[in-house]
């Protein structure tokens, strides 16, 4: 798996972005860019070639789910894997996520090894 | 508050801690909370919503939160600064969430709103439903923290 690939951590919590960028450096992930919330993210999207999304679901201003719709309604970046972080997997928000287009889901907390298998088998997905 | 409200959020507790910060909480014997005094110099208080409301509390030590925190972040933090409040919130967050689903396997589905973080010597913490609230007292080596759980059914 391509370990340099350019990942973006969204999350409105600084600490938690800290946190997941820390986790990823665990497994070996070194570019890592940050942004918020999902208005911020789009600017970075829009500014330098992503690989990979790692997104917040409860966020101000954007909500991950919002985020993940522009994406998919961009066609430039519509096919960038999208993982969604959740603070609990209710079905509800799950199914809605599913039908927009998300990749996988990951339910905080996770550890290192948990967030390296979903990243690993969304990519293997993609081929 | 009845009793079946201690466990998932002690379970929760544990789990949350262990994982992102790597500690081993211990918990000590559940006890009624009278006044609203916070246990410790930072809390996180959320309100919850649906087939129980109320609110959850986590108070910290200072010593506890600064080795909590100096874990998840993987730098050693020494003052209670903004990435300090900023992780008690998501603790906060966090601990809820999986305390949440503990309780929905129970038939319980509730809700939580967006986390509020204080700080300060002798703070207070009122809850939603203004009292009493269950403590759930832990402790790691470098300091105390207690859960305060005010929640009724219905």
């Amino acid at each position: 798996m391509d370990k340099n690939m350019k990942i973006l951590v969204v999350d409105d919590f600084t600490t938690m972005r800290k946190v997941v960028r820390n986790l990823l450096k665990q497994s070996g992930y070194e570019n890592i860019v940050e942004a918020e919330d999902g208005v911020s993210a789009l600017r970075v999207l829009k500014s330098q070639k992503i690989d990979f999304i790692i997104s917040d679901w409860n966020m101000p201003n954007m909500t991950g789910l919002e985020l993940l719709k522009a994406v998919r309604a961009d066609s430039e970046v519509a096919q960038t894997p999208f993982l969604m972080v959740t603070a609990e997997a209710l079905q509800e928000n799950v199914v809605a996520a599913v039908k927009a287009g998300v990749n996988n889901y990951i339910v905080k907390p996770f550890t290192a090894e948990v967030l390296n298998d979903k990243i690993a088998k969304i990519v293997e997905k993609m081929g | 508050m009845e009793v079946k409200f201690i466990n998932p959020f002690l379970e929760g507790t544990v789990s949350v801690l262990k994982t992102m910060a790597f500690v081993e909480p211990h918990p000590g014997v559940p006890y009624l909370k009278k006044g609203n005094a916070a246990h410790g110099d930072i809390s996180g208080i959320i309100g919850l919503t649906g087939a129980a409301r109320g609110s959850l509390a986590l108070s910290f030590s200072e010593a506890c939160i600064l080795k909590i925190v100096s874990n998840m972040l993987g730098e050693e933090i020494t003052t209670m600064n903004d990435d300090v409040s900023d992780a008690v919130g998501e603790i906060t967050n966090m601990i809820s969430g999986v305390s949440r689903k503990l309780l929905a396997n129970e038939g319980l589905n509730i809700s939580a709103a967006i986390p509020t973080v204080v700080s300060g010597r002798n703070h207070s913490i009122v809850h939603v439903l203004g009292g009493p609230s269950i403590i759930i007292p832990f402790s790691i080596a470098e300091g105390s923290f207690a859960v305060d759980v005010c929640l009724a059914e219905g």
